[in-house]
């Protein structure tokens, strides 16, 4: 028997009821009685948010410590490195040339930050900082972290006990710790590690603590690709004549990496968002420059608005990335 | 023996020359580096006085003038709470917003996807950082504290609640007597749940969606009601299919706890990390933290592989 009383307007009503009652302040303290100008008068005496904050220290939170009036070079670093990532979206773009494409992208993107030619002041990566250092550590990550994990999930795939061992070994570590622990790892112990005299600075320790972390858990997501490969397709290529290596590189991974594109977005995803946690280490990232614009007195009291800007930043890039990694599973499905 | 053996052994032999060649260079230098930094190695340090304090101890009394081993004890024991609190918090909203995103009603199947959408999108640090920031400005001071619930006051300073022996109440600066949640639990806890939840509405929303739509056609025409439905047929089939992710999930809220260093709640990777700043012992310091969650996480899976083997189809 159906109910006479209509219980989804019921619940609809009462979601609606309770979205008010929290959205109804909100919106008033985020946008009604909000401070947009940067003045830190105004924002005192306010009770909305003062998003003023953001708008005084836009330049240190997108581009950190970097000298002032080269601000434009890291600016236009960070379209061209956010470019090339929109162009290798594409699927037209998956050919063999685009790792020519990134190399060059990537020279000018170095040039542009170090400088040192072309009438360019020289600076030091110390100073590098805010959005094009987040984007810098995930796209080097991901760049050194694929090839080598490609070669960890063969290994692990590999009918070599010693081989297969060390790379689980590998890749059960590496999962099995937190990420701190690995950055602690690069910043208080790599330099005990190097012979004496060599050094390697911060912002390379912690590109090498995130490549290795990176590494471990994309050759899971690899695996799976190998895995979903029928034994025929091996079949077919031993009988073509190749050797492994020939196997490997023209008949299975192509296949192997096409199937593990959705999972494989979704594991950029999370490197993005890991990178992050190198503000623990002490570098000066997007989320570490925020923070330390809120050490100034004056702006005192603006901290949920800075970490809401931070989330709004992550959210914008990671959403994105997200929409890209289902349409592809939908692609895939049909 | 054949060519193929041969080379098969090669390459073995070849690897581990390899992986022995890495591990003693390494060793050496640091043998060489800790010399000449006149850094004793070895986990003596362990039994000497750590000398600072502890701003949360459960269980254990500790203070400045005990052991480095009991302060990292201390970390520890914070470690599990807060993970198996936020276990069972975000297993709670998980399961609720998982359930609501294949809710009949279209506004409340929104409401919890936009939810998933936003928390999985955005840096676990960020979050903490936000609930942190939002609890030390966001609420009042002591003295005007939030009394949402008699016993029950929400200031800037922490959380008081009430005891089974005493209720807080305000003497000073700040409330005395009762329960305290500290700024920094709260923040993490919350922060923690909160995320994880996302991640495992998505599990238990797979989960279900994987349970044939005979099975719920059937339990329709024995005329259970929608609640013995989701709960007496629905879940319990999918819990087959739920548990070997959500083990994933417990794993990573774990390793996650360790971000505690970053908004100052002492859990172990923060005592470690004052370990290791004091005493210079960098490498015993990295070991202990990796020893410790590698045995979290065995544990963990051991627990979970055990349930899994009980709901599994027999």
């Amino acid at each position: 028997m159906r109910s006479f009383l209509n219980w989804n307007a019921f619940l609809s009503l009462g979601v609606a009821i309770g979205l008010a009652v929290i959205s109804v302040p909100f919106i008033n303290w985020a946008f009604i009685e909000a401070v947009w100008r940067p003045d830190a008068a105004a924002c005192r005496a306010t009770t909305g948010a003062c998003w003023g904050f953001i708008a005084e220290k836009h330049r240190f939170i997108l581009f950190g410590t970097y000298p002032f009036e080269q601000h434009w070079r890291p600016a236009l670093a960070t379209v061209l490195l956010i470019g090339l990532w929109f162009f290798s979206a594409f699927r037209f773009s998956w050919r063999w040339w685009l790792a020519l494409v990134w190399l060059v992208g990537l020279a000018i993107i170095a040039l542009l930050m170090w400088g040192g030619i072309l009438g360019l002041p020289y600076v030091e990566n110390e100073r590098w900082g805010g959005l094009i250092l987040t984007l810098l550590l995930t796209t080097f990550g991901l760049a050194l972290a694929f090839p080598l994990s490609i070669l960890v999930a063969l290994g692990r795939r590999s009918d070599l006990p010693v081989i297969r061992a060390l790379c689980v070994g590998y890749i059960e570590l590496v999962r099995g710790v937190p990420l701190i622990s690995l950055l602690f790892m690069a910043s208080v112990m790599l330099p005990l590690f190097l012979p004496a005299g060599m050094t390697i600075d911060k912002l390379l320790r912690a590109q090498i603590a995130l490549i290795l972390f990176a590494a471990a858990y994309l050759a899971e997501v690899v695996r799976g690709g190998l895995q979903a490969i029928p034994r025929s397709q091996y079949e077919a290529a031993a009988s073509l004549g190749l050797g492994y290596w020939g196997q490997m590189a023209f008949v299975i991974l192509p296949q192997a990496l096409r199937i593990a594109v959705p999972p494989l977005v979704n594991t950029f995803i999370g490197l993005f968002k890991d990178t992050s946690l190198v503000l623990i280490i002490g570098l000066f990232d997007l989320l570490s420059t925020i923070k330390v614009s809120l050490n100034d007195p004056a702006w005192a009291g603006s901290a949920v608005e800075a970490y809401l800007f931070a989330a709004l930043v992550y959210f914008i890039f990671c959403y994105a990335m997200s929409r890209y990694s289902r349409r592809l599973e939908r692609k895939e499905a049909s | 023996m054949s060519n193929r053996k041969l080379r098969r052994i090669a390459y073995q032999a070849a690897a581990v020359a390899a992986a022995l060649a890495l591990g003693g260079f390494l060793l050496a230098n640091t043998v060489a580096n800790l010399e000449e930094r006149r850094i004793a190695s070895g986990f003596g340090f362990l039994g000497r006085e750590a000398g600072f304090e502890i701003g949360q101890a459960f269980f254990l009394h500790y203070s400045a003038a005990d052991s480095y081993l009991k302060a990292l004890a201390v970390g520890l024991i914070n470690t599990l709470m807060v993970s198996m609190i936020g276990i069972v918090l975000a297993t709670g909203l998980g399961t609720v917003v998982g359930l609501c995103r294949l809710s009949a009603n279209s506004f409340l199947r929104g409401l919890c996807g936009a939810y998933v959408e936003f928390m999985r999108n955005v840096p676990l640090l960020v979050q903490l950082f936000f609930w942190y920031a939002l609890i030390t400005e966001g609420l009042p001071q002591p003295r005007e504290a939030l009394n949402p619930l008699p016993g029950v006051f929400l200031t800037n300073r922490g959380i008081f609640l009430p005891s089974l022996s005493s209720t807080p109440a305000l003497e000073g600066f700040n409330f005395s007597g009762g329960m305290t949640i500290t700024p920094e639990f709260a923040a993490l806890l919350i922060g923690l749940a909160v995320y994880t939840a996302a991640f495992i509405a998505e599990i238990v929303r797979a989960g279900i969606l994987a349970i044939s739509r005979g099975q719920v056609e059937a339990a329709h025409a024995l005329g259970l009601s929608s609640f013995q439905k989701t709960f007496l047929v629905v879940m319990p089939q999918a819990l087959r299919v739920i548990v070997p992710p959500l083990t994933s999930q417990y794993l990573n809220l774990t390793k996650n706890s360790s971000l505690a260093v970053a908004i100052g709640y002492p859990d172990l990777v923060s005592i470690a990390n004052t370990t290791m700043n004091q005493t210079g012992q960098a490498i015993e310091g990295v070991a202990v933290i990796m020893a410790v969650y590698l045995s979290i996480s065995l544990s963990i899976s051991a627990c979970m592989n055990w349930y899994n083997a009980r709901i599994a189809f027999r």
